[in-house]
């Protein structure tokens, strides 16, 4: 979404989402405790909010001290920036949290919902789930409902035109940092449910292989993404299970390596010509 | 004379003067005789980039990964096939050893020139932020390639190199890749790098192989990067997959930057500065009587990159020496050179 609207990449993706996973893993031992017995869903639901506010509140600050001085620079110094940024969060990270993996605690007790002997539904995965949706449905109706939605469209649509017509960009790209920065906080919790162990680089490979998934599918083409991110999970996961698993973290790149030889657009992109 | 011949001029003298200070290194201290060494294998690396990420616009995130495989072809080769050679030219001589380190050094830039044109020719067609990060992957995929390989040890690394690079060879090789880059850039031929990075709509029109452009630069960057990688494996005698990571890449890329993107003295200048820094930044984390806490800063160099790296392109994005050893550097007026990232105070 950020990408949508500011037409770069913000490396430091990746690591928002491994600070929501930390937030999550410091605020649970603080606020779970005053939600006991049936309030239990509540004190997560707090929990989950307090941290997408903390990591929209870190991309907001992000955004205005190393991207928003850099607004009319070349492209290519803003991606520098953002690999700093990327870099910096993850190391002082390291350096705050410790390098060490540490345990997500148990938000939701994890059992088994559903057990047909092959297929198993746990709470988690349920749960899990429901965020998702629900905040899909909250992101589509910001987008799409509220004034602010629309300033952000009219921005990635045409940026001269949105700023004639009385938008304040600053607020609007600051706001979309906030959102998106939140939604990967959001996401990181959720990924620390499903695998609780976290570490400060946790967003590396995650970031990293969205991006794969992005060009195997064809650059600006969302559901692309999503089916290169479907193929390149289903691969990894076979490789990973297969003898060779000690090259699982290569065979994204391998596989990018052969759809960019014979189609270079992505398996679902249009060869785009680009004008002057 | 004319610039030609200072520039041969002054490869000449830097390979002389490499050779006589090769020649009192027996009585530098060893470690600033490493050291000194690290900084001229990083000049290589540098300037190396520098063509590709400074001259032609193509931003790279996988030196690291060609670096590798220049170390590993020549290591392997240099202590597992080197033995016929040395019995052919009567043992290990004062003649045979160089005989043999540049043919292995000539054979790991081949090598990791071969992976270069392997690498370019698809990643290239990506740009800007794509391209980043898809080298970044190519350079993950070698190192992880190397750690599956057994041959050279895997996870475990390679020992038992023999520690053949001297000062010459460091100082050779950096003085040869700055000349072959200089002259490449100066030449009509390579004037084709700058017009791909300033426009390459403009360069097409004008009947530029823009690709051709970008996979020549990025193989020659691959070459002197595996022949810096021979170096430094005959540098430290050992080599592990797991230190030609990303975080090498990064410190490749923050040379070049720091020292302005596309000028040669400037990276070769950082490259320097950051290899003492980096070595002063290990006495620092020693240091008793400075606080607990900008020790562990000090241990941890990435933080310290990062935060160089952001303040850089903050507060000058075209690095210390952005655009100026071309205004200099000429009889012959250049055509000048683009404004390049200016800084507006806003």
């Amino acid at each position: 979404m950020v990408y949508g609207i500011l037409r770069f990449i913000n490396f430091a993706h990746g690591d928002v989402f491994m600070l929501g996973a930390f937030c999550g893993y410091y605020l649970t031992p603080r606020i779970l405790p005053y939600f006991t017995g049936a309030l239990a869903p509540l004190g997560v639901a707090v929990v989950l909010f307090a941290t997408m506010a903390i990591c929209a509140l870190i991309g907001m600050l992000i955004e205005r001290l190393a991207y928003r001085p850099l607004r009319r620079m070349p492209k290519l110094t803003v991606l520098i920036t953002a690999i700093g940024v990327s870099l910096f969060l993850e190391y002082a990270g390291q350096f705050v949290f410790g390098a060490d993996p540490k345990a997500f605690p148990e938000l939701v007790a994890d059992r088994a919902l559903e057990n047909t002997g092959a297929l198993t539904i746990t709470t988690t995965q349920v749960a899990a789930f429901a965020v998702t949706l629900l905040l899909l449905v909250g992101l589509t109706f910001v987008v799409k409902r509220t004034k602010l939605g629309m300033a952000m469209r009219a921005l990635s649509n045409n940026p001269t035109a949105a700023t004639l017509m009385g938008v304040n960009i600053d607020t609007v790209i600051s706001f979309t940092f906030g959102l998106g920065s939140a939604l990967a906080g959001a996401a990181g919790i959720l990924y620390a449910l499903s695998y609780p162990s976290i570490d400060p680089l946790m967003g590396v490979l995650p970031g990293i292989k969205a991006f794969v998934a992005a060009v195997l599918g064809g650059i600006g083409n969302i559901p692309g993404a999503a089916v290169g991110g479907l193929i390149l999970g289903i691969v990894e996961t076979f490789v990973a299970g297969s003898a060779y698993s000690t090259y699982r973290d290569a065979i994204a790149f391998a596989i990018l390596i052969i759809i960019l030889l014979f189609k270079p657009a992505g398996l679902f992109g249009k060869v785009q010509v680009e004008k002057v | 004379m004319n610039y030609k011949h200072i520039k041969q001029f002054a490869l000449l003298a830097a390979l002389i003067l490499a050779a006589i200070a090769s020649y009192f290194s027996g009585s530098i201290n060893p470690y600033y005789l490493q050291v000194i060494l690290f900084i001229g294998i990083n000049i290589t690396l540098a300037t190396s980039l520098n063509l590709i990420n400074g001259y032609t616009g193509q931003f790279s995130l996988g030196h690291a990964g060609f670096m590798a495989i220049g170390a590993y072809a020549s290591a392997y080769l240099s202590t597992e096939h080197s033995a016929g050679v040395f019995n052919a030219l009567g043992g290990a001589s004062a003649f045979s050893i160089p005989v043999v380190f540049a043919s292995v050094l000539l054979a790991g830039g081949i090598v990791a020139a071969v992976a270069g044109l392997i690498v370019g020719v698809p990643s290239l067609r990506l740009k800007g932020d794509y391209l980043a990060i898809v080298t970044l992957g190519f350079g993950e995929i070698i190192r992880v390639l190397i750690q599956n390989t057994d041959a050279v040890g895997g996870p475990r690394g390679y020992s038992g190199i023999a520690g053949y690079t001297t000062l010459f060879w460091t100082y050779a090789v950096a003085a040869l890749t700055i000349y072959v880059v200089v002259s490449m850039v100066d030449s009509t031929y390579g004037r084709g790098f700058l017009t791909v990075r300033d426009d390459e709509i403009a360069a097409e029109a004008i009947g530029i192989n823009t690709t051709r452009y970008k996979v020549t630069a990025f193989v020659l960057g691959a070459f002197f990067a595996g022949v810096a990688g021979g170096l430094y494996a005959h540098t430290t005698t050992y080599i592990n997959p797991s230190g030609f990571d990303f975080q090498l890449s990064i410190q490749i890329v923050i040379m070049v930057i720091l020292g302005g993107m596309g000028s040669t003295a400037g990276v070769a200048f950082a490259a320097v500065l950051l290899t003492l820094l980096l070595e002063y930044l290990r006495f620092v984390a020693g240091y008793e009587w400075l606080p607990d806490l900008v020790r562990r800063i000090a241990a941890n160099r990435m933080i310290i990159f990062s935060l160089v790296l952001i303040a850089l392109m903050l507060l000058r994005p075209q690095g210390l020496f952005g655009a100026l050893p071309r205004m200099a550097s000429s009889g012959r007026k250049p055509p000048k050179p683009e404004p390049g990232p200016t800084i507006s105070p806003s």
